[in-house]
């Protein structure tokens, strides 16, 4: 009963700010609502006992990638009335891709695969299994080469990234602090002694 | 904890999910009344501590030596207008400083004060910290942006750049923590730490480069001197919270100064022990030597040497400038952590005596 009020109170706020986000027409507050929706679902999780998915849900996008995603929304002049031009022109295919969209969707996670009487009910855990060291254990145990892969996969996207983003010009005026720690009084000041004039 | 069981048997004239909630409510206030004394006394414990060391006597006018000091100054905000920009997006603008003290309050939520005094002990501990200091930004950006200022926005493009940066160093500083005790458990990390040496079996020496680097994070996480560029009075006047008056105003102050504690609790759990005695041998001592047992008296000692540091660095250190903060962060901080977790993973794959032996 407590849980399913709970649930209750997360789907509905979690489709509360789906809609919103793509509704509102301040991108701010649309990015606001995702990290809502983000947060809505990081609570559904925690009702399946997924603790550890829905912890690093809130850690990895709410705490890193929105944060970074803000970032930039304010930082860029959105004309949002250049978007939104032609909106009644293309609103009939829009229409006929999002309603072959949702069939789509509905006929794979609809009731006819992912029903109440096809996937049983999960059974609640004792309070000290933790999934942290389930995951943990298949990951680096069973799939520990998938995990590899997908780790060294990410890590050249990573390196490439970075490597776009360093364009050192001959402009760049940065100091080096590790150059500047180095400097020694003797070579940047020579104290020069200067006789005083003599009256003639 | 014997209070528990017998408020639960008071309350059995109400239904059981009712009791829970009312002794969980009762439990949070119990941790978040004395949090905001704390704070309300840090403010006073900075100015006075940094006007000794600037050879100043500090506020010594309300009441006696100045005790009333922090009373008087939450008074005198809480009657202040709350002033809101015309220019200013009204619901955010009020939202963020809500947004900036809730996580701030939340975590603690999962920090043990003694063996059997936390609010919610659940496993995944680590990351339901790391996940929530994480979030404080968010108060800091919202407020910046809804303020429709210039100097706040810069302050607050400055503060989530540099908080975004610190988190992954102190991320994987919580990392070695995590593959030295074993656990996400913050309990179970600080029953890791006990061991014979008493002091020298802490993790602090073990992970000596972690917990510096965990430590001066959160300094810079906090916004404080020296990594204050947020607030940089010469440059940007105050910041994100420069349009903010009155109670708003105060709200953002509560957070910095809250999640100062957290972090210095937080230094006190991973590294020093949380509540473990320093000098167990000595308990045999009558009378005095109750003190030396474990208890939480340990934890709170330890938290205030942590906040002692935090106002030693602001009256010592001048403000880092701002490229040198992001160097600091990326290109000393998160190499070092990258190494030490490969030093530490390889002193516990080897059972490192005296730490990781499984003494």
């Amino acid at each position: 009963m407590f849980e399913q009020i709970v649930f209750y109170c997360f789907a509905g706020m979690l489709i509360f700010a789906g809609s919103m986000v793509i509704t509102v027409r301040n991108p701010v507050h649309a990015a606001l609502f995702l990290v809502l929706a983000f947060f809505s679902s990081a609570g559904l999780w925690l009702l399946l006992e997924a603790e550890f998915l829905a912890i690093a849900l809130v850690l990895v996008y709410v705490g890193a990638v929105m944060v970074l995603f803000l970032f930039v929304v304010m930082m860029l002049d959105i004309n949002l009335a250049a978007l939104r031009e032609g909106f009644a022109r293309y609103f009939p295919v829009a229409a006929l891709v999002a309603i072959v969209m949702m069939v789509a969707v509905g006929t794979v996670v609809g009731r006819a695969n992912f029903g109440l009487d096809k996937v049983a009910a999960p059974t609640p855990r004792p309070s000290d299994y933790g999934n942290t060291t389930e995951l943990g254990r298949a990951l680096y145990g069973e799939y520990i080469w998938p995990f590899e892969i997908a780790a060294v996969v990410l890590l050249v996207a990573i390196i490439a990234a970075i490597a776009l983003t360093l364009r050192t010009t001959r402009q760049t005026k940065a100091p080096k602090p590790e150059r500047q720690v180095l400097v020694r009084r003797e070579d940047r000041v020579r104290l020069v002694k200067v006789d005083a004039e003599r009256q003639s | 904890m014997n209070i528990v069981p017998m408020l639960e048997a008071q309350l059995g004239f109400l239904p059981d999910p009712v009791v829970t909630t009312l002794i969980i409510v009762l439990k949070i206030l119990c941790i978040v009344i004395p949090i905001m004394g704390c704070v309300a006394y840090l403010t006073f414990a900075e100015r006075k501590i940094i006007g000794y060391i600037q050879v100043r006597i500090g506020p010594n006018r309300v009441g006696p030596r100045g005790w009333l000091q922090p009373i008087a100054d939450a008074l005198k905000l809480l009657t202040k207008e709350v002033v809101i920009p015309s220019g200013a997006n009204r619901f955010l603008f009020l939202l963020a400083p809500i947004l900036a003290l809730g996580p701030a309050l939340a975590a603690w939520a999962v920090v043990p004060f003694g063996s059997e005094m936390v609010l919610a002990d659940i496993n995944a501990g680590l990351l339901y910290i790391l996940a929530l200091t994480s979030l404080g930004v968010y108060g800091i950006i919202v407020a910046g942006w809804a303020s429709n200022s210039k100097y706040a926005f810069l302050g607050a493009m400055r503060s989530a750049a540099q908080i975004v940066s610190y988190e992954i160093a102190m991320g994987f500083a919580l990392v070695g923590v995590l593959v030295a005790a074993g656990s996400l458990n913050l309990g179970e990390i600080v029953e890791a730490q006990r061991g014979g040496l008493s002091i020298f079996s802490w993790f602090w020496l073990p992970l000596l480069p972690l917990f510096v680097i965990y430590f001066i994070s959160g300094v810079a996480e906090t916004n404080r001197a020296p990594f204050d560029v947020s607030e940089g009075e010469s440059e940007i006047v105050a910041g994100f919270h420069v349009e903010y008056a009155g109670m708003a105003f105060a709200l953002f102050f509560l957070a910095e100064y809250a999640n100062m504690i957290l972090i210095s609790g937080l230094s006190a759990v991973l590294f020093l022990g949380g509540w473990l005695s320093p000098l167990p041998f000595l308990s045999g001592i009558p009378v005095v030597g109750l003190l030396f047992l474990d208890g939480i008296h340990w934890f709170v000692f330890k938290t205030l040497i942590f906040l002692f540091f935090f106002l030693w660095f602001r009256a010592t250190f001048p403000r880092y400038r701002y490229d040198q903060i992001m160097r600091l962060g990326w290109k000393v901080f998160l190499p070092i952590t990258i190494v030490w977790i490969v030093v530490v993973s390889a002193m516990v794959v080897w059972q490192v005596p005296p730490w990781f032996d499984g003494a």
